[in-house]
């Protein structure tokens, strides 16, 4: 069997790689055959939790620029994504 | 509506603080087991040309679901009325209507969404009313949300990604539990892992007036926080903006300053003061270039 990708999204507090974990996603390509992650708290306490677990860094948020007007105090969603990945 | 209990101040707040209201076991037993037979006669028949159908969209509430009806009824119900006028006014318009039946072991759990994606980004809001007509304990299906999200403005789209939020919500509660939604509150229907279904009937309304001021507003004057009222500098510990710093474990610290804001300008727009503030976050906005009039936000 090739290997297979399992993806973990992770929104973090911030920016910061080693802030707290606000919530998450796990798909996976290995259909269940590899480890999984649990669903009823965070897998991991912050980002780099992950990346000692094994999980390689694929994305990280790109900055988001303020607007004028008040628009910069609108939020959009959560901010601060990180995709990783491991092969199984 | 001369019967309405309206809501507090306390409670406005709370709503929008949080975008939602729960209210447990509000609805009489009599109500609820007609209600579950309407609302099954309601997902059968919705797009029949017999039988029961939905009021139109724009209908006056008063006219919608006359006697005799059990989902009138409970819109009727001297509680409900007074949550409806506290927050849409008197004469709200229906918007539509939805009977949401999932069976038992349906496993099949929705996306994260927010429901109407077009909507007005002006501090006016419409509300949704989930009438659970049965019991739903926790883990049984009952609808997911996540408190304070109502304010976050998404594309539709993006919240599905969010499999799981730190601090999000499943509705539960005894027969007749009621919640109220912000129409922007992010949500999701649940997988039934009973051997029962799971009936909730939802219901969305639409001001018809300014919603200024129209709870009990008889404690506003003593719960209403003055605009120094700062967090870093002096508080006024029991008001309305200790209310809207609810923090949410979601959004972080810092995230959490930008829904005060968006909280702030919601609770101005809902007592009619233009100059009430939470942690000085407005004021400093809104104060121009001194010496000038120009106002720069950025």
């Amino acid at each position: 069997m090739p290997e297979r990708q399992q993806i973990l999204q992770l929104w973090l507090s911030t920016a910061a790689l080693d802030t707290n974990v606000v919530a998450w996603a796990f798909y996976d390509g290995a259909d269940g055959e590899g480890p999984s992650v649990p669903t009823e708290s965070p897998p991991y306490s912050s980002g780099v939790a992950a990346l000692k677990d094994g999980w390689f860094l694929l994305q990280a948020p790109q900055p988001v620029a303020p607007r004028r007007d008040h628009g910069q105090h609108q939020s959009t969603g959560l901010t601060y994504g990180f995709v990783f990945e491991r092969r199984v | 509506m001369t019967d309405s209990q309206l809501l507090s101040t306390k409670q406005v707040a709370d709503f929008v603080a949080n975008g939602c209201l729960r209210f447990e076991g509000l609805v009489p037993d009599d109500i609820n087991e007609a209600g579950l037979e309407e609302m099954r006669q309601l997902s059968s028949q919705r797009f029949s040309p017999e039988g029961i159908s939905p009021p139109d969209t724009g209908t006056p509430l008063s006219e919608c679901y006359p006697p005799p009806s059990a989902i009138g009824a409970f819109l009727r119900l001297p509680s409900i009325t007074g949550i409806i006028e506290s927050l849409v006014g008197p004469e709200p318009t229906f918007d539509h209507d939805w009977t949401h039946h999932i069976g038992g072991g349906d496993l099949a759990g929705q996306h994260l969404h927010v429901d109407a994606i077009i909507d007005t980004t002006d501090p006016s809001f419409d509300i949704q009313l989930f009438w659970f007509p049965h019991d739903v304990a926790p883990g049984e299906g009952g609808t997911r949300y996540v408190p304070g999200s109502h304010l976050n403005r998404v594309h539709a789209g993006v919240t599905a990604a969010y499999q799981h939020i730190v601090g999000d919500q499943q509705a539960h509660g005894p027969a007749g539990t009621v919640y109220v939604f912000h129409h922007g509150l992010w949500h999701a229907g649940q997988p039934n892992p009973t051997d029962r279904s799971r009936w909730m009937h939802k219901t969305r309304l639409n001001p018809s007036v300014p919603q200024v001021r129209l709870w009990d507003t008889s404690d506003l004057a003593d719960f209403q926080n003055t605009p120094s009222d700062h967090i870093f500098a002096n508080t006024q510990p029991g008001k309305v903006g200790d209310t809207l710093r609810t923090w949410q474990p979601w959004l972080g610290v810092l995230e959490q300053r930008h829904e005060v804001v968006q909280r702030t300008k919601l609770w101005r727009y809902l007592t009619g003061d233009t100059t009430y503030d939470v942690d000085h976050y407005l004021t400093r906005l809104d104060r121009p270039l001194l010496g000038t009039d120009v106002v720069d936000h950025a």
